[in-house]
């Protein structure tokens, strides 16, 4: 594949000539198949690529998820496996008391549900009002706009083990937040190494790492509201916190659902810049789902697959019935909009 | 200059100052610091000296000690402004230090030794940048392998995603079938099938397909993204289909209208899709993180973490490292920046 780089751009005729031999040496065996398959067969040719690879790489472990949620050992190949039956997740929901981690069998993954549930409790909230509030002053009449707009997504685009790695050595002994705090009189304070402080970074980070995507959909949302229904609102003298209430937020509410079920679905998945950041500690302070199954999985001495895949099963229910609730919400809200 | 406190002082509709207009200023003016100076602070430190790094309070620009050359001794000696016993200051050359008090010499006249306080010397610095920071990694780190291996991940799945995708958007938008709906749905459901929702049993498939310690098992389960499919059909529908029937006339195989007319049509989501393609496949961590667990097959992204664990970090490799890994995606942040933010508001996928 390497031999015809680049033929996404148009570095001229010199990079498009191999690519076009290539496809050229193609064009007598398919012009072969498709008198042999017809039209139908050549579409069922150009899915195929892309279905197999999902089919291998996405459906398969989808399905054979299930089954290895009910197996137990360490074996990897699911034939080698011991069937259990619904051990594992007896074994997840071995509790006394639900609210005491500490009662649990597993303790580490009722420690990691509930640094979840308070992370996206906290993380969403704060980072829908953030991203609302940026887009509200983006979309006002501002100089340089697309500057502005482009402040805000530059973090977007940066890869997670680097956004972990900045705010690192941001939050660090010597770094650059106890030198401003220095400069004001404080002392010098190991953010990473204090509980409170380290689930305060996480999410922090997390909102610093992605306001700008959502900031972006909810200016495009923005943006598609006519001005004329403003001009109008002005005429018949409504003051502008009742024009934002009756006219901006109800109009903005399909781009708002958008973003709310997107920023639900990641936060409950949260890994990457927090295992840079933190690596869930200190202790299990910032431990998540994610890195629970990771770590039973693939990193801890005593593997347990089984259990890693019980664990993510039910992550991915609570994923499905969060999408299934917000695409609920969306129909009424479309249904109820008219008054 | 005049421009610049127009631009500063502009009001809503020349009326005076709003409360709003505060706020506004208030929040860009933060933002700016606070996006951007995380990322400058990183920048400005990899380019300091490991003595410099572990200073508290840390400077702004990366300086050294000021280092001289003396008769009768080997090393290079650090050079201090003391002040003597006489009141009087002197630029001096610290020979060794024992307990509070430190020996040193006058550079120009080094046979006699001065002994001085150590709260009444201050070292002489000098502005340099600690290049090696950037040059030592190559031969230290595997870095240039890591580099190559993100390089070929990158380019090679994002290749193959082009292909793979196109093709099948082309089958979804050209062809009518049985299933077709079905397959779209299908495609798109998998949006809701996450990497940490079969991540186990994935390693398994990828291991029984001998793809463990091997770049092919980090680009593989990669490359058939729906979102890829989704941008690209949603082009190719509107191009007119009539130019298809046209081609079919003159006898031109379908396989010559997908990349002969369909695929040049549709460059610019291409483009939007390669731009995606290289930041995401950059930038993946977890998946390369399970699947590759042989040193020299690490991606920066991998090797990054895995250096910055350890117990005794060397920031001063870390932080140099980290900005090379950011160059290409700031790259395209600079460059390409429009196309992302329309892909991103057009069909609110990343």
């Amino acid at each position: 594949m390497r031999t015809h780089n680049s033929g996404k751009s148009s570095l001229g005729a010199l990079v498009m000539a191999p690519i076009h031999f290539l496809m050229g040496i193609l064009d007598a065996p398919l012009r072969w198949l498709q008198r042999a398959t017809g039209i139908g067969g050549m579409a069922a040719f150009f899915l195929m690529p892309n279905m197999l690879i999902f089919g291998i790489f996405v459906l398969l472990p989808f399905f054979i998820n299930f089954a290895y949620s009910m197996t137990g050992g360490t074996a990897l190949f699911l034939p080698d496996r011991t069937f259990v039956g619904a051990g594992q997740y007896a074994r997840l929901f071995d509790c006394r008391s639900y609210l005491d981690p500490g009662s649990c069998a597993e303790d580490t993954f009722w420690t990691a549900v509930k640094n979840t549930a308070w992370f996206v409790v906290l993380q969403v909230t704060l980072m829908i009002l953030v991203s609302l509030v940026t887009a509200l002053i983006l979309n006002r009449d501002l100089a340089a706009r697309s500057f502005w707009r482009a402040v805000f997504f530059f973090p977007v685009l940066l890869s997670p083990v680097v956004v972990g790695l900045i705010w690192k050595w941001i939050l660090q002994r010597q770094g650059l937040l106890n030198f401003g705090l220095y400069g004001l009189g404080f002392d010098p304070h190991v953010w990473l190494n204090d509980r409170n402080w380290a689930f305060a970074a996480t999410i922090g980070v997390s909102i610093w790492a992605h306001m700008g995507f959502y900031t972006l959909i909810l200016l495009a949302g923005l943006q598609a509201i006519p001005k004329d229904l403003y001009e109008a609102a002005e005429m018949d003298g409504t003051r502008p916190a009742r024009a934002f209430w009756r006219i901006t937020l109800p109009l903005l509410m399909p781009n708002l659902l958008v973003v709310v079920v997107l920023v639900l679905i990641r936060a409950v998945q949260i890994f990457d810049e927090v295992y840079v950041l933190t690596g869930g500690g200190p202790g299990t302070s910032t431990l998540y789902l994610t890195q629970y199954i990771y770590e039973t999985g693939f990193a801890a001495q005593l593997r347990n697959p089984g259990l890693a895949a019980a664990a993510s099963i039910l992550m991915g229910a609570v994923l499905v019935v969060l999408t299934l609730l917000q695409l609920g919400l969306g129909r009424s809200e479309k249904k109820g909009g008219r008054k | 200059m005049s421009g610049i406190v127009r631009f500063l002082t502009r009001r809503r509709g020349g009326k005076g100052w709003h409360w709003t207009d505060i706020v506004t200023w208030a929040w860009l003016i933060g933002g700016l610091l606070v996006m951007f100076g995380p990322a400058v602070w990183l920048v400005g430190s990899s380019f300091k000296s490991p003595a410099a790094l572990a200073e508290f309070p840390p400077t702004i620009l990366p300086y050294v000690t000021q280092k001289v050359t003396v008769e009768g001794y080997d090393k290079p000696l650090d050079l201090y402004e003391a002040t003597l016993e006489d009141g009087s200051t002197a630029v001096l050359a610290e020979v060794r230090r024992i307990g509070v008090v430190s020996q040193m010499v006058d550079p120009k006249d080094p046979g006699e030794i001065v002994k001085v306080n150590i709260a009444k010397r201050t070292p002489v610095r000098e502005m340099s940048f600690a290049t090696d920071n950037y040059t030592e990694p190559f031969t230290h780190f595997d870095f240039v392998r890591y580099l190559w291996n993100s390089v070929f991940v990158t380019v090679t799945a994002t290749l193959i995603t082009l292909v793979v995708n196109s093709m099948a958007a082309f089958a979804l938008s050209k062809y009518e079938f049985r299933g077709r709906t079905m397959a779209m749905l299908l495609i798109l459901a998998t949006l809701m099938v996450p990497l940490s929702v079969i991540m186990v049993p994935l390693y398994s498939i990828v291991s029984a397909l001998g793809l463990f310690n091997n770049l092919w098992g980090v680009i593989l389960p990669t490359v058939a993204t729906p979102t890829g499919v989704f941008i690209l059909r949603q082009y190719m529908l509107t191009i007119p289909d009539e130019l298809v029937d046209a081609a079919r006339m003159d006898k031109a195989s379908e396989w010559q209208i997908y990349w002969r007319i369909i695929l040049p049509l549709t460059a610019p989501a291409l483009a939007v899709l390669a731009i995606f393609s290289v930041v995401w496949r950059w930038n993946d961590f977890l998946w390369p993180l399970i699947v590759l667990s042989r040193k020299e097959l690490y991606t920066l992204q991998v090797g990054l973490s895995i250096y910055s664990g350890e117990l005794n970090v060397q920031w001063h490799f870390i932080l140099a490292m980290t900005v090379v890994t950011m160059i290409p995606v700031v790259l395209v942040f600079i460059f390409l920046q429009r196309f992302i933010t329309t892909g991103i508001a057009g069909t609110g996928l990343k």
